[in-house]
């Protein structure tokens, strides 16, 4: 659908985007971002409040649910910013939770859940996958019972975003012959988080854990199953991931375009060097590919048929950007781009495991096939 | 004009085109004929000269409005070299009598051109060519080789560039010229590739003479007018809005299909190319976007680049999946020059065949490490190699 809405952006997007960058490059420093990767629940809880000022948390939430009511090119822009700098702050997960959400549940418990998710009091994630493999829904063993009149969950989530700073976890369970969503507040009785080490110091990781967990009717979202929302939530959340993908590539691009220029050896820079520089031009079309698909799918969200392509594409060509394009930038820096001090690990790091997220490559290749007839 | 008024004469000419000439029963020809003199050959040269005078934009209205029209586009690859190339350069160079006598029957496919930079010792490194042009009164006589000539065994003009001035640094020496191919002492023979057809052939200049109003642009300037050109080429090659599936990777789609093996490993990778071709395919949709918006940025210079290297990649890939198949060559080999009737070619052309020609595709019009370079220098700012033959004199410059 190439006539839908255009790819040049708007100038209040490019406002949008100028804002969100100044706001990162003033409160959130590299060095401060390295310190927090080290810790297992990585969270600058100083800019996700600036961000909840400017209303970004929110920004695709409707306005009857507290959000701003934009639509998702506009949350688009943020992704890409946040990539760039590779601040730790939930949003995806937020976003995804959030989502899942809006697809999911009754007018009664959007009401009552998504005003605090959208200004960021609660941060929400999904919990949805249970193996290193699996595809949500694929032999989930996490099932909801009714009892008293509620809920008991009993069940395992793995490798869920931001679950050790998350207040609020969307979980998926087997339930009436399908696979329903729950609303399960960290605080609950019979839920404990772990934290797993994550490849990504910056994405959080960790393991949930639900052991007879008791809940309370309304904790069932829409009251049926619902496994078109948690299609429709992993769906947001790729294509977010790949907005952050173009935000970091783009940003290694550039790191490594400033070095080839600056760094001389031989006499001279070493940008001038044939190997150097015509790697540097293979990022390049890497990254603006990435930022045409990456774009292409945020404008197609909202557009069912597109979306089938839209998304997986953004999957496959963004992951496969963002690897090469961080790989090299390590390269180019040579030794110090192998250190910890040197910021070019931060998107290596990212560039990898955000390939892993929300479903494997090959899941996303065969669902595109699929959708091309292939 | 105002972008609406533009807009509107542009429309309103091609209506009335399209109702005087219905492309349904007007010859060809005819067709483009009407369509030069209707100012929609190139909309942004000046009226009388195939256009209206009016911003560049507009061309790629006219060009879908013709297609909706079902007017005559097929087979205009074979004048590539001229309405790709030659008409920007007679628009940015030429004089308004080069540009009466030469513009329309080149639109009307009734005279077909060809470019002629390239030589044995000059390839990427086309400004150290050596063809001499030496004046003679109102005349140029002009003694050399040209080499990888596409199309010269058809064309009836030729875009020249002659060194003239060998004391002088390599840029710095050259000049333009547009000669007529069948002349005297203009030799030309076809030269056969990977295969088997002659696209392009050699040809040789024996004291060939040239009017000098055929001369294009100032004696000297001659690296000028090839810039022009050889941006035109870029821009032609990979730099258009194509629709999904086109060319070789809906073949492999097609291949993919009939083959009926089902394996995953090969579909997954078959998407994968898909989703390569399909970025740069909206890459160029976004480039042509943001040229329209007026803030064109590097998403316009990276199509020639990609374009090269996935054409290689698919078009192997289709033949692997051939399978046997793959190791055969429907049409055979035969040493024979090209028609170039793109509509039989696309016919006929097997995707062994195709994987062939493909890997022209990162040598001609630049090769994709002049590319590379251009991309890394002029778009990403990196330094320039240290240049050994800059300031020299050509006529010292080392050679081989
Ligand atoms: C199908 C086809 C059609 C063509 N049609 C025409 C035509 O109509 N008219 C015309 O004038 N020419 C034509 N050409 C010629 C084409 O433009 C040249 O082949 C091309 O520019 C390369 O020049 P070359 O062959 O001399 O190779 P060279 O320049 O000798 O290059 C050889 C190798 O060295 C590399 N190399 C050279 N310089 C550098 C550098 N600075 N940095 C890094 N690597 C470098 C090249 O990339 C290449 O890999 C055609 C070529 C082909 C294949």
């Amino acid at each position: 659908m190439d006539s839908s809405p255009s790819f040049t952006r708007t100038e209040e997007q490019i406002m949008l985007a100028r804002t969100v960058r100044e706001l990162l490059e003033t409160h959130s420093d590299p060095d401060d971002i390295r310190e927090m990767s080290l810790t297992l629940d990585a969270f600058d809880r100083d800019t996700w409040r600036n961000l909840a000022e400017m209303g970004v948390i929110g920004l695709h939430v409707p306005e009857v649910y507290g959000g701003a009511g934009y639509g998702f090119v506009e949350m688009a822009v943020v992704f890409e910013e946040l990539g760039r700098r590779v601040t730790p702050v939930p949003l995806v997960s937020s976003f995804v939770a959030s989502t899942a959400i809006l697809a999911a549940a009754t007018e009664e418990q959007r009401s009552s859940l998504l005003p605090s998710v959208a200004s960021g009091d609660v941060v929400a994630t999904l919990a949805v996958f249970e193996d290193a493999h699996g595809q949500p829904g694929d032999s989930m063993t996490t099932t909801a019972t009714r009892r008293d009149g509620g809920w008991v969950l009993t069940g395992s989530k793995r490798f869920v975003t931001d679950a050790p700073v998350a207040d609020l976890f969307i979980v998926a369970a087997n339930v009436d012959g399908g696979v329903g969503l729950f609303a399960v507040s960290v605080d609950n009785e019979g839920v404990s988080v772990e934290p797993v080490p994550s490849l990504d110091g910056t994405r959080p990781l960790g393991t949930v854990t639900l052991s007879a967990a008791p809940l309370g009717t309304d904790a069932y979202l829409g009251g049926q199953p619902s496994p078109n929302a948690i299609r429709e939530a992993l769906d947001a959340g790729v294509v977010a991931l790949a907005q952050e993908q173009v935000g970091g590539a783009q940003r290694c691009l550039e790191m490594s375009v400033e070095y080839a220029q600056s760094r001389y050896q031989f006499g001279r820079a070493i940008g001038s060097f044939q190997a150097i520089k015509h790697m540097c031009a293979n990022m390049l079309v890497a990254v603006e590919h990435a930022k045409s698909v990456a774009w292409h799918a945020a404008r197609s969200l909202d557009d069912p048929e597109e979306a089938l392509i839209a998304v997986p594409l953004a999957k496959s060509v963004c992951s496969d950007a963002y690897l090469l394009v961080a790989g090299d930038a390590i390269q180019i820096h040579g030794g110090i781009g192998f250190t910890w001090e040197h910021d070019a690990h931060l998107y290596f790091k990212r560039a990898k495991s955000t390939s892993l997220l929300f479903g494997s490559l090959g899941a996303y290749r065969d669902r595109l096939g699929d959708a091309l007839g292939a | 004009m105002t972008e609406h008024r533009e807009q509107t004469v542009v429309a309103d000419a091609i209506d009335r085109l399209i109702d005087s000439y219905p492309p349904a029963t007007t010859e060809a020809k005819v067709f483009w004929g009407a369509q030069f003199d209707a100012g929609l050959a190139w909309v942004d040269f000046p009226e009388g000269h195939g256009g209206l005078g009016v911003s560049p934009k507009h061309r790629e209205m006219v060009q879908r409005h013709l297609v909706e029209a079902d007017a005559p586009t097929w087979n205009r690859t074979a004048n590539v070299l001229g309405i790709g190339m030659g008409a920007g350069v007679l628009a940015a160079h030429g004089t308004d009598e080069q540009r009466m006598r030469w513009l329309r029957p080149m639109f009307t496919m009734d005279d077909i051109w060809c470019q002629l930079f390239s030589e044995p010792g000059a390839g990427s490194d086309v400004a150290g060519l050596s063809t001499r042009a030496e004046r003679d009164g109102d005349e140029w006589i002009v003694n050399g080789q040209k080499v990888w000539t596409t199309l010269a065994h058809l064309a009836k003009w030729g875009l020249l560039v002659t060194r003239t001035d060998p004391d002088q640094p390599k840029h710095k020496g050259m000049t333009y010229f547009v000669v007529d191919m069948e002349a005297e002492g203009v030799e030309i023979l076809p030269l056969y590739q990977i295969t088997g057809e002659a696209e392009f052939n050699e040809v040789f200049f024996s004291d060939t003479r040239i009017p000098d109003d055929q001369r294009i642009d100032d004696v000297g300037a001659g690296w000028r007018v090839a810039m022009t050109t050889l941006m035109n080429e870029r821009v032609a090659i990979g730099g258009n809005p194509v629709p999904r599936n086109h060319g070789a990777i809906g073949v492999a789609m097609d291949t993919w299909a009939s083959s009926g093996t089902g394996d995953q490993a090969t579909r997954r990778e078959l998407v994968r190319l898909w989703g390569e071709v399909e970025a740069m395919r909206l890459t160029t949709l976004r480039a042509s976007e943001n040229m329209k918006a007026g803030v064109p940025g590097p998403e316009g210079s990276t199509g020639k680049l990609a374009w090269a290297d996935l054409n290689k990649e698919v078009t192997s890939f289709t033949v692997s999946m051939l399978g046997l198949e793959g190791a055969t060559i429907p049409e055979g080999y035969a040493l024979e020059a090209t028609t170039y009737d793109t509509r039989e070619i696309e016919r006929v052309m097997s995707p062994q065949r195709h994987f062939l020609r493909s890997r022209a595709n990162s040598i001609e019009g630049g090769t994709s490490e002049i590319m590379r370079n251009i991309l890394g220098e002029r778009v990403l700012g990196l330094p320039g190699e240290p240049r050994v033959d800059k300031d020299l004199p050509w006529k010292e410059v080392p050679r081989g």
